[in-house]
């Protein structure tokens, strides 16, 4: 009888999780067919020729799974829609581009080995990949000893320059320094900067410090959180005790859900102070509800409601492809941009070769959706143009400062007297 | 001075949350000696209950009803926590009664599996839960404002509170509930039905944490990873407190709470964390069964 009991309750659990499994698969079936695709074709072109073929392999490596999945899976579906667009084209030099897609699961050592994996196991031409500033520096040695090339594709801290990665987010200079001037010239003086205790706000942080004593500003507070945290009424009252004109945010993740929603509760609303946020985009207004972001601001360098022709289509493409209820960002778009940049070094080249198409892709333009784009040959990072948006309640941005044209890249700051002391003690 | 005031207020609002989200656990947990893992996605399944009454409200029901939704989504939320408690307990727990460890382990992949099947059904980002216009704002006094959200949460622990210890003290099947916990061969040879028992404690534990779901959503993110955010605190209250008492509990999470928001405003976010932590392992040397036990334990000396 016991056993008998015992036996059932194994089956109900052997039940419970094919029925998970299964979930899990349909929905991983439907939102990544081209996956799919690109992996059945890969199967039977890989061993016999590689690139000499009809086909040009390349890895893509985000974070399908694990706690960054949240935001790298939409990235790694606009690279893969920018490859279906170039390959529905007739592809690069006539031949086809076949992805590779690893998931580097949220894990830095796992990017590591992934790209690894990506370079000289399946001797992909190019990697598309990385999210967190961690996971790039873990792939930096094994992309430079293997001499791969990695396009990297999200904002982060400056202050690194490799030969074999390029940059298609902003660096400092293109969305930090220019937000704080900006704030300083329209909202005021005194500065709180609230961030999540990790490298990117750590190093944000000091870079606005540094900018504040030269351009007039004051420090009313400095607070760092664990990634993660979720109660923020201390902090508020800490705010509201320092009294600052603006409250620099450099959150990340699920802690600006707490923050905000908090802060509105406070009785703290946007118009009595103001908040810049420098790492949600319009994917994560969606999470934390348009009604309670509305009226503070964002420094990106695309949204997508940024007024070009190429972004009218982009944006559409993407909807058509992944569902009317999807939205673009900033880091989105750097993919998207990133594959296309590739694409065209590539032609231009008429190589895959890596020093070859670095070559090539010196001072290459691209008009992207979120304008003209350069490749600076010197740092490797891109031109952008600089854009300062408010959060509609639409969940939309409304642009309300940009900085006119691209703006050349700087990751160590190095046109900045202020900014000295920074790039040294690197 | 008011900063003072508005601090305590904090305090005592980060206490109440912490207590509904250790509640559910400290039945599992202290009665049941059943150490449930899978709490958190229980938290998770509760606010994604919120997330769903709500668009149903939104696409059926007419925009003056909106408001409305959340007072159905508590009892709601309770229910659906409740039923996946059951089913969780009669195909999983209730082979592992006095296994702890094992029960650690097989709860944990329960709690990973939930998660996934969260991810398929509502994608891996946040979702967005519109608070009901009725509980924005805030009570103002003097300089502070008290925000109506964190009275309600309040109110709604008080609630559970009261009617956890009208269960658990004073209705038949509480009383029946207490006795298997207690003296499990005794009270099956008085006629009760042991099974049965274990299965509505483990239902109405995960029945509150479904309830806390729904509370938090009013304040923080809603997202497959909800539950890791709050396990650990769910842990440290019913640890500390002492397993198996109400009162015990109460006392966790007042004294976690509170100290948490003082140590946070005197220091830093993190620091505060690590000074919390520091207190309550050294406490534990001191009082190694937490606040409550103590008592019963020198009752016996």
């Amino acid at each position: 009888m016991k056993r008998k009991f015992w036996k059932s309750g194994v089956f109900v659990l052997l039940a419970l999780m094919m029925v998970l499994a299964g979930c899990g698969k349909n929905d991983n079936a439907a939102s990544t067919t081209t996956n799919a695709d690109g992996a059945k074709t890969d199967d039977s072109g890989s061993g016999s020729e590689t690139s000499s073929g009809g086909e040009i392999k390349v890895g893509i490596l985000h974070s399908l799974s694990g706690t960054m999945a949240i935001s790298e899976v939409s990235v790694k579906d606009s690279e893969m829609m920018a490859i279906d667009e170039i390959n529905a084209k007739g592809g690069v030099m006539g031949k086809k581009i076949v992805p590779v897609v690893e998931d580097g699961a949220s894990d830095w050592p796992t990017f590591a080995e992934k790209a690894r994996k990506l370079i000289s196991e399946d001797k992909v031409a190019t990697v598309f990949g990385g999210w967190t500033s961690s996971s790039r520096k873990a792939m930096l040695p094994v992309f430079e000893e293997l001499n791969g090339l990695l396009w990297y594709p999200v904002q982060y801290e400056g202050l690194e320059q490799s030969p074999n990665i390029m940059y298609t987010g902003a660096t400092t200079n293109q969305q930090i320094v220019p937000a704080v001037t900006w704030l300083l010239q329209n909202k005021g003086k005194k500065f709180f900067l609230l961030g999540s205790d990790y490298v990117f706000p750590r190093t944000a942080n000091k870079i606005i410090k540094e900018q504040l004593k030269v351009e007039g500003g004051e420090l009313a507070g400095e607070e760092y959180t664990p990634l993660g945290h979720t109660d923020y009424t201390t902090i508020i009252s800490k705010i509201k005790e320092a009294k600052p004109d603006v409250v620099f945010n450099t959150l990340n993740g699920d802690s600006n859900v707490a923050f905000f929603k908090q802060l509105k509760d406070a009785g703290i609303s946007s118009s009595a102070l103001t908040t810049l946020s420098v790492s949600v985009a319009e994917e994560e207004i969606r999470g934390i509800g348009a009604d309670v972001l509305a009226g503070t601001y964002a420094a990106w360098n695309y949204y997508e409601t940024t007024d070009t022709p190429e972004n009218k289509t982009f944006v559409a493409a993407y909807k058509k492809k992944y569902g009317d209820d999807r939205v673009t960002a900033d880091p989105i778009e750097a993919g998207y941009d990133a594959v296309y940049l590739w694409a065209a070094a590539v032609e231009k080249a008429d190589s895959t070769d890596v020093d070859k198409v670095k070559a090539a892709a010196k001072d290459l333009e691209w008009d992207a959706p979120e304008g003209k784009v350069k490749i600076d040959g010197e740092t490797q990072h891109l031109y952008k143009t600089v854009r300062i948006g408010e959060v509609q309640t639409d969940g939309q941005f409304k642009e309300v400062w940009n900085s006119g044209s691209p703006v050349k890249p700087d990751p160590f700051l190095k046109g900045y007297d202020w900014a000295k002391s920074l790039s040294e003690g690197k | 001075m008011d900063v003072i005031v508005l601090q305590l207020f904090n305090g005592i609002s980060v206490s109440s949350i912490l207590l509904l989200i250790a509640l559910g656990l400290s039945i599992t947990f202290g009665l049941m000696k059943v150490i449930n893992m899978a709490h958190g996605e229980l938290i998770m399944i509760g606010a994604y209950t919120a997330y769903v009454v709500q668009n149903l409200f939104a696409d059926y029901l007419p925009d003056s009803m909106f408001g409305w939704y959340f007072a159905l989504a508590i009892p709601v939320s309770f229910i659906v926590a409740f039923v996946f408690g059951l089913v969780l307990e009669m195909g999983l727990i209730r082979f592992l009664y006095g296994r702890p460890l094992d029960s650690l382990l097989a709860t944990w992949g329960v709690g990973l599996m939930l998660q996934q099947l969260a991810r398929s059904i509502f994608g891996a980002p946040n979702v967005g839960v519109k608070s009901p216009a009725w509980l924005d704002g805030g009570m103002t006094v003097g300089d502070n404002v008290f925000p109506y959200k964190r009275l309600f949460i309040i109110g709604l622990v008080l609630i559970c509170l009261l009617a956890m210890y009208v269960y658990i003290y004073k209705s038949h099947s509480g009383r029946r509930m207490r006795a298997v916990m207690q003296n499990r061969e005794m009270a099956a040879c008085l006629g009760i039905s042991t099974r049965r028992v274990d299965a509505m404690t483990f239902a109405i534990g995960s029945g509150i944490a479904g309830i806390a779901g729904c509370a938090l959503t009013l304040i923080g993110p809603i997202g497959p990873a909800i539950g890791t955010y709050y396990i650990v605190d769910a842990f440290m209250v019913v640890v500390l407190g002492g397993v198996g008492k109400l009162v015990g509990t109460v006392f966790g999470a007042l004294g976690i709470g509170l100290s948490n928001t003082l140590f946070e405003y005197w220091t830093t976010a993190s620091l505060g964390k690590v000074l919390v932590f520091a207190c309550i392992v050294a406490f534990l040397q001191w009082k190694p069964s937490g606040f409550v036990a103590l008592r019963s334990r020198s009752l016996d000396n």
